[in-house]
């Protein structure tokens, strides 16, 4: 008698196996039930038919002739209710059907996150051709549709349906897209390519509610964001369809367990594809899932075989989006990275090495060598005499060159080097050969590396090539080992080229690590929201530690903590707080500093948040002496009450540090207003002094008085106050904008020349932007970091206390 | 109690930072990189003793915030010119879970 066969889901990975088995000639009675009305068809190919690529005829795989011509019992739209193990019975509403061997295919079911209006008419999600069609219909040119989740699945529905003419936004509450298949760098391109489309995307966006009263009409974002919607796609995962399993108490982990012969907990129960959990893995890229279906038709047939999931490579199905990754690319002990950038071309390839192995790629823009990479990954080949040259692939791998100057040498003279001004190799080194062996001559005479100088590298390469040993290298070293740009290179590019991320400028500016370093990193947070301060947001874990807490860090881990004195005038009351909450948190020290205010030293970081909070409760804010930004505004008694006072010196400090407190500057920057000539609060060694005479106000700037001792240099003579406070706000914006990180003011002055700063301060018109800039920022920045941590005190305190636990 | 303990949900770390746990034998920092891939140390600097989880945290590496230091989390050991190194402590993430191996404490209140 035949052996009875009976398969739960006509799926990709059922339909793949059945047809193994009637390959071999395996002789079964199949019945096979399928909820869905219909056979099987390629899953894959739902992303063409949603942008119109192809039809749903074009992507059935099995037919209702071939199910026939097998003998298939089909059970199309029946869905399965119960199954009863002792007397093998697979039950559905029509009644049961005996069974020697069961398999169970029913896959995943798409997660939906769980927010108010999930039920509206009009969610969907991403799964089958029901959505499918149901996201045909909504995209109609001009109507308003929100993606939620920005992974493979997620995007090919915004891509699809964009290419219909809707009107798209993804929301993906991860940094980057695609965040398991791509590092921030390939996102980032992908983000870019998206956008180009008309695409809108949302990262770090947490869906809130989807809004509507009879059906679908925004989403509401944790961050406040709406978005008008008139179809909402939910595609934020799968989880495995395991209910029935569940029921018939097999085991289950996350997905149905199986072994290597795919059989479940039941000898008689088998299982595979997106249900199944095996060796704790779960499986939702096809590759895999057909390997199931083979060693299960193998197993059935009572022939050996097991099954080993193998390595899978990503492709992204949207049409002119190239990407692909492969192995594992996530940084980690004893691994390398090779990391290749062409900004010109939008093109990132990373490859990781363990060892003498590649053991993952990540490509973007081209792809072309993906497949080669894909081989070296699975075959575990020795790479180490390709290394070199391995990620130009294939065409010079062969070489076997060692040399890194080889790949520029192989190039051919027509060649692009320079893809701004369009300069092949052939046109440099001709140049060269006439006589321009610097780089300056180089740019003069063919253009190359003159605009967005990202080939700058590929430039001194070919003049090494072609001088030889004439050939050194510019001084004005580059910001750090991360990359060959000047810190005044980096700042000209994220303003010409419109840089607005972290990643950003790593991608586009050819950057030669991942994720940069603690000297890079500070440096381009400071350039990015200096240059974009109502779009970028401030990444506060490429901050030091001072500015990341808000507060000094000292010797011994504690920390200091010093409340802003406007102008270094206080009051009883502001003395009896700090006095208190010196007392409360037992503070080691209480010291007056330099700049006129007090020092509480020795506060623990768990702490912070409620010494802050007290202080606030007395009106105090932060007094920044922690950060690069503005610290102080020291002043004397002034006009007030000195007998010598020409002008109210006190009142000046306190009206320029209100003006300038909050700032973020280049490095620290302390002021000082002495009410006469004498000088009493020092002015004229601060990094901006005003010095009150009768006929006005002297403003003069690039003092020092730390490792350098320097007195300031005359700036400006104003006649008021408001005119002190308008030409210092435009030279503090002034140096904001155009100084390399950590260079105090009196070092940038020396560089770009007091005549030029005068000049950019003098004229009004540019005064007054400069001016307008500086408040535009201020009107951002200029909020108190202690009031906003203070609200989080957890965050501040060891995230685990294992000290009781050990004395149990 | 051996093995892995449960410390903390992933997403009390900060991606590319660092929290700490208390222990009778001092701080350990719990990592997380910019890929979620999680490391622990101990909080402590060989060279004055600096608490690492305030570092600056880039690729798999944490700069030491008092003297600049570079240590690799996989390994324990400094990068660069500086010699030294820090003890490392198992770690992995389970369903969104952080867990410690606390086998260090028991071996230090058994001896």
């Amino acid at each position: 008698m035949k052996q009875r066969l009976v398969v739960i889901g006509a799926g990709m990975a059922s339909g793949r196996m059945l047809e193994h088995i009637f390959e071999a000639g395996g002789d079964f009675d199949v019945t096979l039930f399928n909820a869905e009305p219909r056979g099987n068809y390629n899953r894959l190919m739902l992303s063409p038919v949603l942008s119109g690529e192809k039809s749903y005829d074009e992507i059935v795989t099995h037919d209702a002739d071939w199910y026939t011509s097998h003998g298939v019992d089909c059970r199309f739209g029946e869905s399965v209710v119960k199954i009863d193990r002792e007397n093998r019975v697979v039950y559905s509403a029509q009644g049961g059907v005996r069974y020697d061997a069961l398999v169970i295919a029913t896959g995943s079911a798409p997660f939906i996150i769980p927010v108010p209006g999930k039920d509206l008419p009009g969610v969907c999600t991403y799964r089958d051709l029901e959505d499918t069609n149901a996201m045909i219909a909504a995209s109609r040119p001009g109507a308003k549709a929100v993606v939620i989740g920005g992974g493979l699945l997620g995007l090919e529905a915004a891509a699809g349906m964009a290419a219909r003419g809707a009107d798209v936004t993804v929301i993906h509450l991860m940094g980057h897209l695609m965040e398991r298949q791509l590092d921030p760098a390939a996102g980032y391109l992908l983000q870019k390519d998206l956008e180009a489309r008309g695409i809108r995307v949302h990262c770090k966006g947490a869906t809130k509610a989807i809004l509507g009263n009879t059906r679908v009409e925004a989403v509401l974002l944790e961050d406040g964001t709406v978005y008008p919607a008139d179809l909402v796609c939910m595609a934020v995962g799968i989880r495995p369809e395991v209910r029935l399993a569940n029921d018939a108490h097999l085991d289950v982990g996350r997905g149905i367990t199986v072994n290597d012969q795919l059989r479940t907990s039941d000898p008689a129960i088998f299982a595979l594809g997106e249900c199944v959990e095996h060796d704790q893995q779960l499986f939702g890229l096809v590759a895999p899932l057909y390997d199931q279906a083979k060693v299960l038709a193998a197993t059935l047939l009572g022939q050996e075989a097991a099954f080993k999931p193998v390595q899978t490579a990503t492709k992204l199905k949207v049409t002119g989006v190239d990407l692909f990754s492969a192995g594992d690319f996530a940084e980690g002990p004893g691994r390398e990275d090779i990391v290749f950038r062409d900004p010109g071309r939008g093109v990132y390839k990373r490859l990781i090495l363990e060892g003498d192995q590649l053991i993952g790629a990540v490509m973007y823009g081209d792809t072309a060598d993906g497949s080669w990479f894909f081989d070296l990954i699975k075959q575990k080949k020795d790479v180490s005499d390709l290394r070199d040259t391995l990620i130009f692939g294939p065409a010079f791998a062969e070489g076997a060159s060692a040399n890194p100057l080889a790949a520029v040498a192989a190039l051919p003279p027509e060649a692009e080097i320079c893809g701004c001004n369009g300069v092949c190799k052939g046109r440099i080194v001709q140049a060269i050969e006439g006589g321009a062996t610097t780089l300056d001559l180089v740019r003069a005479q063919t253009k190359a590396s003159a605009s967005c100088g990202t080939c700058t590298g590929l430039v001194e390469q070919v003049m090494a090539l072609t001088l030889g040993d004439g050939f050194t290298a510019i001084a004005n070293p580059p910001m750090c080992k991360c990359t060959d740009h000047t810190h005044e290179d980096v700042r000209r590019l994220i303003k010409s080229m419109g840089l607005k991320s972290i990643p950003a400028v790593m991608q586009e500016l050819g950057w030669k690590t991942v994720g940069g370093c603690a000297s890079c990193r500070p440096a381009l947070n400071y350039y990015l929201i200096s240059d974009w301060p109502t779009e970028y947001v401030d990444d506060r874990q490429s901050r030091f530690v001072n500015e990341r807490n808000h507060a000094n860090i000292q010797k011994d881990g504690t920390y200091s903590v010093v409340p802003r004195m406007w102008g270094g005038v206080t009051s009883p009351a502001e003395l009896r707080a700090i006095a208190d909450a010196a007392e409360k948190y037992s503070v080691p020290m209480v010291k007056v500093t330099g700049g006129q205010r007090i020092d509480l030293l020795g506060v623990r970081k768990e702490d912070l948040p409620a010494i802050w909070s007290d202080l606030n409760a007395a009106g105090m804010v932060s007094g920044h002496a922690y950060a690069k930004g503005l610290r102080t505004v020291k002043t004397c008694v002034g006009s007030e009450f000195c007998r010598f006072g020409t002008q109210d010196s006190t009142g000046l400090g306190i009206r320029l540090e209100k003006l300038l407190w909050g700032s973020w500057t280049p490095a620290k920057v302390k002021l000082a207003v002495s009410g006469c000539p004498r000088n009493c609060a020092e002015a004229t060694c601060k990094d901006i002094g005003v010095v009150c005479v009768d006929s006005g106000y002297e403003i003069s700037v690039a003092g020092a008085a730390g490792m350098d001792v320097k007195e300031t240099e005359f700036l400006y003579k104003a006649t008021t106050e408001d005119e002190v406070m308008e030409v210092i706000a435009a030279f503090v914006q002034l140096y904001r904008e155009n100084a390399r990180y950590l260079h105090r003011i009196y070092k940038w002055v020396a560089k770009v020349g007091l005549d030029w700063c005068r000049a950019q301060v003098e004229d009004p018109v540019n005064r007054h932007a400069l001016h307008d800039r500086f408040m535009q920022s201020q009107s951002v920045y200029q909020a108190d970091p202690w009031a906003e941590h203070a609200t989080t005190p957890a965050d501040w305190a060891p995230v685990a206390d294992l000290t009781l636990r050990a004395a149990e | 109690m051996n093995g892995f303990i449960d410390i903390a949900a992933l997403d009390d770390i900060p991606r590319q930072g660092a929290r700490v746990v208390k222990t009778p034998q001092g701080c350990i920092a719990i990592f997380r990189t910019a890929d979620d891939q999680v490391f622990a140390i101990d909080d402590r600097c060989p060279h004055k003793a600096g608490p690492l989880s305030e570092g600056i945290v880039h690729g798999t590496s944490v700069t030491c915030p008092l003297h600049a230091m570079v240590f690799d989390l996989a390994t324990g050991l400094s990068v660069g010119a500086d010699e030294g190194a820090v003890r490392r402590y198992a770690v992995r993430v389970e369903a969104g879970r952080v867990l410690l191996d606390a086998e260090f404490l028991l071996r230090r209140s058994a001896a």
